[in-house]
């Protein structure tokens, strides 16, 4: 058996990893090791989505991607967004929008929306859907979804020209 | 020994020729799957996706040098989609944003899946590869490299370095059939490619065969038969004899994902669609 210890740059936290075997993913150290149990494990073959993480800023599938090759780089989890004390304004347009029902899928798609609308503040139909092509909801058929990318957009927006008024 | 992440591409085959056995990581897309499934159990890991040199491309003469490293997100970039519309109409159709950004072209070509979505772009450019190893540095055609089902001809120590495709002018188009348009493994899939100065129109299809190959006697046929000076005048006719060809050098079988017949049709269907949008373009 082999053993790996190594560390982590998670949410901007260094965390070391004790004992890990080489095949363990990303997303099972994430949940099982660190204790950062907001991404999601359903498929564990890239199909769902629902461990979507950052890596470097680009989106993956944290169940694709091989924990100790992941050293060095800057990991961003659904823990990242927002705080303790206050959710992102993306999980925000969730509850409002209603488009949370079993919760499942909610971690990546909010992980994907927020890189999507840090690259372009207002996309459009077409390219949400693309953004979340990844992501299966299996609840609530995305209507709702698209209407929450739709509010945070407008509301990152009214905030941008806020923010240049000033 | 654990993970070697390489950073460069003699360090990489320095590791190799150490340990033949040590598994190869590129995008992971593949390979995780097989881990997470506990059929592939790792020991020695040999991680290629932070090499610089993988992930760049060159002009050389009339040929673009892409690094194996390049990711299907990378290839759908304007500045490769310039040169090869339908290898980056293939990357587009590749999995999902997130598989597109992990997933590499060197990745697509040594799991050498019969379906592997720039597979049949490659095959019908002539693609050539560069594979490297502590001792040797040796180029092989595409076809040479993909030897069967999910079989290529890599040596024990060697690693791709590269893939060199030659520029073609004229239109190109790539088309796949699936269940939808996300997240799908190609149930039949082809590429068109023009090449305008030679008189040739290149075609490659995959999922219908061991391995991806060109429709030699079709593009024969097409070819000759085309209007190289106002692309208009294909009659029905031809344009039938033509998808026929196609589908009649196919060898498909039935699986989860479609029957023989279906495939059979579905082939004849994008050889039709992927000609008549050829030459509804520019042909120059």
């Amino acid at each position: 058996m082999i053993s790996e210890t190594y560390s982590l740059l998670v949410n901007g936290n260094s965390y070391q990893v004790v004992d890990g075997h080489p095949s363990e993913s990303l997303l099972w150290v994430l949940r099982e090791r660190l204790e950062l149990s907001g991404s999601k494990n359903a498929c564990e073959e890239g199909e769902c989505g629902s461990c979507t993480v950052l890596v470097d800023g680009e989106i993956v599938c944290s169940c694709l991607v091989l924990a100790a090759s992941a050293v060095g780089r800057e990991i961003t989890t659904i823990e990242g967004l927002g705080s303790e004390d206050e959710i992102s304004d993306v999980q925000k347009a969730f509850v409002d929008a209603g488009a949370v029902q079993c919760g499942f899928c909610t971690p990546g798609l909010l992980v994907a929306i927020d890189q999507l609308l840090n690259t372009d503040p207002d996309p459009d139909d077409l390219t949400v859907r693309e953004a979340i092509s990844g992501n299966l909801c299996r609840c609530t058929g995305y209507g709702r979804i698209l209407e929450a990318v739709r509010i945070a957009s407008k509301n990152r927006k009214a905030q941008n020209q806020e923010e240049q008024g000033k | 020994m654990g993970v070697i992440i390489a950073k460069s591409v003699n360090e990489a085959c320095a590791v190799l020729a150490e340990n033949p056995a040590a598994t190869v990581l590129a995008g992971g897309t593949d390979l995780m799957v097989q881990v997470n499934r506990g059929t592939h159990s790792l020991e020695t890991v040999l991680d290629l996706s932070r090499i610089p040199e993988l992930k760049k491309w060159t002009m050389e003469d009339n040929q673009i040098i892409l690094g194996a490293g390049i990711s299907y997100t990378d290839l759908t970039h304007p500045q490769l989609s310039a040169f090869f519309p339908a290898l980056a109409q293939a990357a587009r159709t590749v999995g999902s944003p997130q598989i597109r950004n992990a997933g590499t072209l060197g990745g697509n070509l040594a799991t050498a899946s019969p379906a592997g979505d720039t597979i049949p772009v490659l095959v019908a450019m002539d693609a050539s590869m560069q594979l490297k190893s502590s001792t040797e540095t040796r180029e092989v055609s595409i076809t040479e490299f993909i030897t069967g089902v999910k079989a290529n001809a890599l040596k024990p120590g060697e690693i791709i370095e590269s893939i060199k495709v030659p520029i073609f002018k004229g239109p190109q188009e790539f088309l796949k059939v699936g269940t939808r348009n996300a997240m799908v493994i190609s149930v039949v899939s082809l590429a068109l490619v023009t090449d305008y100065l030679e008189r040739k129109l290149r075609i490659g299809v995959g999922s219908v065969s061991p391995v991806p190959f060109r429709a030699t006697e079709a593009e024969e046929f097409i070819s000759d038969k085309f209007d190289w000076e106002t692309n208009r005048n294909l009659s029905e006719k031809v344009i039938n004899k033509f998808s026929e060809l196609v589908a009649n050098s196919t060898e498909p079988i039935d699986d989860h994902r479609g029957t023989a017949n279906y495939r059979k049709h579905a082939v004849k269907v994008l050889a039709k669609r992927a000609l008549e949008r050829v030459s509804a373009g520019d042909i120059k």
